[in-house]
């Protein structure tokens, strides 16, 4: 039978994922895990005077859809405005990972998007908010 | 010795293809077991012969559905070696029953300055309703941790069960490391201390003989569908002189003695505890399961999961990068939670369901005990009275492929 979701592209990013790590300083960063298993993915973007996307870094840990969802995603958001990002539909990150997913498995999928979003309208930083709770 | 392939039989889900023309491989039986067609039949037969709401008609339906309610919690009480039948409360899963202590026994006895001790490998379902009773109370929770092979580390338990312990609250059998705790010695020692204790039996009544009296346990509870039962069913058991003090946990029908404008009094025990119409043909069906599972024999299937397990665990054990959680298999019942290295358990999950191998993958609703083990998830495999050796072979060429797809 063949391992059709783990085409040789996803493990790949699995193994080599790009744009891997954080921005710093960076116009936003979010982070959010997926509570059903545990994924966990960290976005940080870059912006231009014009917000549109000058660099992006994510890191995380978690399943290979998940893991190359976001290499995916970040590679593709590069010179696209906020605008365009809060646009970018579920529809077209799937068309990238180009598989078929299980009801399940879609939510590993777009873990990186719903960070991306929840970043790109504002959402505060839950470590900046963890840090303020000290204070 | 047991039959595992005769026993497959008697389970219509095992004769289930996975996929066209992949024969299902089910090994998620810590999540919930197959049912028996005797199971299936006999709640059947509730709805087709003899459907009526229980403790409330004159008439021959209504009497006939009562026998058998009735009857059940007999059974289940006799099953657990519960003497008195008003102890045994139906309630829908465990996690209702943990609930309905924790609302009903914990606000009436627990006070600020208590605490509540419970265990760093609890279910969820163990750990939040007196998460939530401590946040109402101000109440401190302390956990017993345990070893780095999934045993309770008792070496300090005298500075977390003190005086102050107004309840213990621990699971028999872990549903991650599979380790069988030792309940009967953690009983007595709360005893010692003047705690309640309350066992979280899910993961042990379906697979290991109970007896209560022997445990002198003061609250059990385990689910139906763990047990060959169907879901929506599950029992409390309590002492009678504290379920007797304790307040109703839901109100309405069933559960009342008199109702007036002004206010009402409470029925008998264990009706007390039963507001509205009960889940009668799942508590039909779970005697049906109690019946299914004495006819082949509690030490039977023990005995047969021991083996199961020690032969999975070798034949697992030549699969590259594979680490197991939890203790040797004399300690542990039918479970065996691993990690591969470098592969995530959604993964190893996801390409084991192309071969037809249901395994679970994730924290098993134990993210404590995964934060303390430093992972994010785990894989497990799960055995029960059906989980044949050609099973588990087939398991163990499924993670070689796993191997292969993540060319590890």
């Amino acid at each position: 039978m063949e391992d059709s979701i783990y085409r040789e592209q996803i493990i790949d990013l699995y193994d080599n994922p790009l744009n891997f790590g954080r921005l710093d300083p960076a116009d936003f960063v979010y982070e959010e895990d997926n509570p059903l298993c545990g994924d966990v993915i960290e976005i940080s973007v870059k912006l231009d005077d014009s917000n549109r996307v000058i660099d992006v870094m994510w890191q995380g840990q978690g399943c290979a859809i998940s893991q190359a969802s976001a290499s995916l995603l970040t590679e593709e958001i590069k010179g696209k405005t906020l605008d365009e990002i809060k646009e970018f539909s579920k529809e077209e990150l799937l068309d990238l990972l180009g598989i078929q997913l299980s009801m399940t498995r879609i939510k590993c999928a777009l873990l990186s998007l719903k960070v991306l979003k929840a970043g790109a309208y504002g959402m505060p930083d839950p470590d900046e908010l963890r840090k303020s709770d000290d204070d | 010795m047991i039959d595992a392939k005769r026993i497959q039989s008697d389970f219509p889900v095992l004769q289930e293809e996975a996929h066209p023309g992949i024969p299902l491989i089910y090994l998620d039986n810590a999540a919930t077991s197959q049912k028996p067609a005797i199971v299936i039949d006999s709640m059947n037969d509730y709805y087709r012969k003899y459907n009526a709401n229980v403790h409330r008609g004159i008439h021959r339906l209504s009497e006939e559905a009562t026998a058998a309610y009735e009857g059940a919690r007999k059974r289940i009480a006799d099953f657990i070696g519960a003497k008195d039948t008003s102890s045994i409360i139906f309630v829908r899963n465990t996690t209702e029953a943990i609930n309905l202590v924790a609302q009903t026994w914990g606000r009436a006895n627990i006070e600020a300055g208590d605490e509540i001790l419970l265990t760093e490998m609890e279910h969820h379902s163990n750990i939040v309703p007196w998460q939530l009773l401590a946040e109402e109370k101000g109440v401190t929770i302390r956990y017993v941790p345990f070893t780095g092979d999934g045993l309770l580390d008792i070496s300090n338990l005298e500075n977390l069960l003190t005086e102050r312990t107004k309840i213990f609250a621990f699971s028999a059998m872990s549903n991650v490391f599979g380790t069988v705790n030792p309940t009967k010695k953690l009983i007595a020692a709360a005893h010692a201390v003047g705690a309640i204790t309350l066992v979280d039996a899910a993961q042990s009544v379906p697979h290991l003989s109970v007896d209560i009296s022997d445990l002198d346990c003061d609250f059990l509870a385990f689910s139906g569908h763990k047990m060959c039962g169907p879901t929506g069913i599950g029992i409390l058991y309590g002492k009678r002189h504290l379920l007797e003090e304790m307040p109703p946990f839901l109100g309405g029908g069933d559960m009342i003695r008199r109702v007036t404008i002004d206010g009402s009094s409470w029925n008998d025990l264990p009706w007390k505890f039963e507001a509205g119409t009960p889940s009668i043909a799942e508590g039909i069906g779970l005697v049906a399961a109690v019946d299914y599972l004495s006819d082949v024999g509690m030490e039977q299937i023990h005995a047969h999961e021991q083996f199961i397990t020690g032969y999975a665990l070798e034949a697992m054990s030549e699969i590259k990068g594979i680490r197991f959680l939890g203790p040797p298999v004399a300690q542990r019942g039918g479970v065996v939670a691993f990690t591969l290295d470098g592969i995530h358990p959604h993964d190893i999950s996801q390409v084991l369901d192309q071969y037809g191998i249901a395994i679970r993958a994730g924290h098993h609703c134990a993210m404590p005990l995964h934060q303390r083990m430093k992972l994010p998830a785990s894989a497990r495999a799960s055995f029960y009275l059906y989980t044949n050796t050609e099973e588990i072979d087939q398991l163990v060429a499924g993670l070689h492929r796993v191997g292969k797809v993540f060319r590890r």
